[in-house]
């Protein structure tokens, strides 16, 4: 589940879980109505932002829990309860630090205990609300991939929340885009990236920059400028959304020209990317400078638009 | 940690600390002292004698007894109002923030006072009780009633913001972790406060051991019977039996100094359970 913050992601989790009442609406889970189950019957697996790890529990204490606190009847004796911590332990990579305190492990670490803490009691739906959110690139980087690994191995239904949209399509097999509390639209990450639902995804995901334009039939008209196009709608206003990846510079003649100066050149990772101004009172667009190239700031450049992402306003 | 760009000059320092320390020397430490040095001033066994007295052992017993029964009253009120104020939400919240100080704000004697008018022989539920034949004014339930108020805000107050500062994702893990309301209490809620507990538990004890004002209104000071050792203090001075005031002064002011004591462990050693406000 991607969106701003304040679209209503957490919310969401937080009713899946049972930590939040619905006001209207079910909650299924698998065609079982669990709409009025409370949290602890509803076997979900919750990995909060902050860890919420039991401070004054070791790590092996903290993922023994869910275990202690079953009813006698069903309760694994304590034997069993240490070798399944153990297991847990090896599977998050921390085999060892089991009589650490919390506040010994790294953050990393510490969400890698949660995680086994959650995974200890065999939940139905893992949910994970920005497990990450509070860790450095390096180890964000890292602990996605190992994640993904563990999600292909143990094949728990997960349900991740994220703003960090990077985080989200490299990680899920379906994106939900949530909106002030509205769900945009669900699809597989080439489903919102290829062909976003509405502008608000369109504008959302891969680094859009929202164009106002005037649609003329067979034709489309930025600040003042126009190039021929078909593209189905009614004329009238609409907007453009440009990726960097949508422009390209290209030679003077040809269909789909725009003419921009370069306001700046920036290093951006291994690439160059340029910030181009189409019109005076429009949005700057970036594109992606290949390697080899250069161009000067202030410098008139020619852009074809490749692939047009047009809704009506 | 000096701040470089706060830092006073040298002699502006000195000047403050000094003031400081005088004005503790003065006000504080110097009448601890008297209070020791008056009740031996005859001695050892002159101090000693001083116990012998039936009145005051009763009325060392007595305010054992207030403590033993107010302070556990408090620990469960204070740990309920402390765990609703800050993990739940509910209409009149706010209002009962407010209540809970209004034994800080009040002067103790107003408190006691309260308690005549309401259970006193005139007081409002005062002839309904002597019908049953059960005294509360001029006898122990009363001075239990007065101390319970005048107490009970220090462990509720020592709870709040701890736990509102520690949020609800820890029980909030435990119960998605299958554990029962209950179970959560037990093993997450309690032990992330027990320091400030046990802290709250201590000012407490020795506000309830201490209280003069309201228990003053409502015991009688009736020897042997409804006297608590601040009241024998008091009695014991007004017939210039000065050593055996200071005598029994002077277990209040022993048990002040190891409440201090133990407060400064608890700060020193567990620092980082007690309320982050205190830290700072």
């Amino acid at each position: 589940m991607l969106g701003p913050s304040g679209s209503g992601k957490t919310t969401l989790l937080r009713l899946v879980a049972g930590l939040e009442t619905p006001t209207s609406g079910r909650i299924l889970f698998g065609g079982e109505d669990a709409t009025h189950r409370p949290v602890r019957e509803r076997r979900v697996g919750f990995v909060f932002q902050h860890y919420a790890l039991f401070k004054h529990l070791s790590v092996a204490e903290n993922i023994a829990y869910g275990l202690r606190v079953r009813p006698r009847a069903t309760r694994p004796p304590d034997k069993e309860i240490r070798r399944r911590v153990a297991k847990l332990l090896e599977l998050v990579q921390l085999s060892g630090l089991g009589r650490r305190a919390p506040a010994q492990l790294s953050g990393g670490q510490r969400q890698r205990v949660a995680l086994a803490r959650a995974l200890a009691v065999e939940p139905r739906v893992l949910l994970l609300d920005e497990p990450f959110g509070a860790l450095d690139a390096q180890v964000r980087r890292d602990l996605r991939r190992w994640l993904r690994e563990l999600h292909d191995r143990t094949g728990h239904t997960t349900l991740f929340v994220t703003h960090d949209q990077e985080e989200a399509l490299e990680l899920a097999d379906r994106v939900a885009i949530l909106n002030k509390g509205r769900i945009e639209q669900i699809g597989t990450p080439d489903d919102v990236l290829d062909r976003p639902a509405t502008a608000f995804v369109a504008g959302f995901v891969g680094e859009a920059v929202r164009l106002p334009v005037e649609l003329a039939p067979h034709a489309l008209r930025i600040g003042g400028q126009a190039i021929a196009l078909d593209h189905g709608l009614p004329s009238g206003a609409a907007a453009l959304f440009v990726r960097p990846t949508d422009l390209t510079l290209a030679e003077p003649f040809g269909d789909n020209r725009l003419t921009a100066t370069v306001v700046s050149v920036r290093r951006r990772g291994p690439a160059r990317r340029i910030e181009l101004a189409i019109a005076d009172r429009l949005p700057t667009v970036e594109i992606e400078l290949a390697i080899g190239r250069t161009v000067h700031q202030g410098q008139a450049v020619h852009l074809r638009l490749l692939t047009p992402r047009l809704f009506a306003s | 940690m000096r701040d470089t760009a706060l830092a006073e000059s040298a002699v502006t320092c000195w000047v403050l600390t000094g003031i400081a320390i005088g004005f503790l020397g003065l006000f504080l430490a110097l009448p601890l002292l008297a209070v020791f040095s008056e009740a031996l001033r005859r001695g050892v066994d002159a101090y000693l004698a001083a116990f012998d007295d039936p009145d005051t052992q009763s009325a060392i017993g007595l305010t054992l007894l207030i403590a033993a029964i107010a302070v556990p009253l408090n620990l469960v009120f204070g740990v309920c109002a402390a765990w609703s104020i800050a993990k739940f939400w509910f209409p009149g919240k706010s209002l009962l923030v407010s209540l809970i100080d209004l034994p800080f704000s009040v002067s103790p004697v107003v408190s006691g006072l309260v308690y005549v008018l309401l259970f006193g022989a005139k007081g409002l539920l005062g002839p309904t009780l002597s019908d049953w034949d059960f005294k509360i004014i001029f006898a122990v339930p009363g001075i239990v009633l007065a101390t319970i108020f005048v107490t009970f805000p220090f462990i509720a107050r020592e709870l709040i913001p701890l736990m509102q500062e520690q949020g609800t994702a820890e029980e909030e893990a435990a119960m998605t972790l299958g554990a029962s309301g209950w179970r959560t209490f037990l093993t997450v809620t309690l032990p992330n406060v027990r320091w400030a507990l046990l802290y709250g538990v201590l000012l407490c004890n020795a506000r309830a051991m201490g209280e003069f004002g309201a228990v003053s209104v409502v015991s009688g000071h009736i020897r042997g019977l409804t006297n608590t050792m601040p009241l024998q203090v008091e009695i014991l001075y007004n017939e210039y039996n000065f050593v055996a005031a200071f005598a029994v002064a002077s277990l209040l002011a022993g048990l002040a100094l190891v409440t201090l004591v133990g407060k400064s462990i608890l700060e020193w050693r567990y620092g980082h359970g007690l309320s982050a406000v205190r830290r700072r």
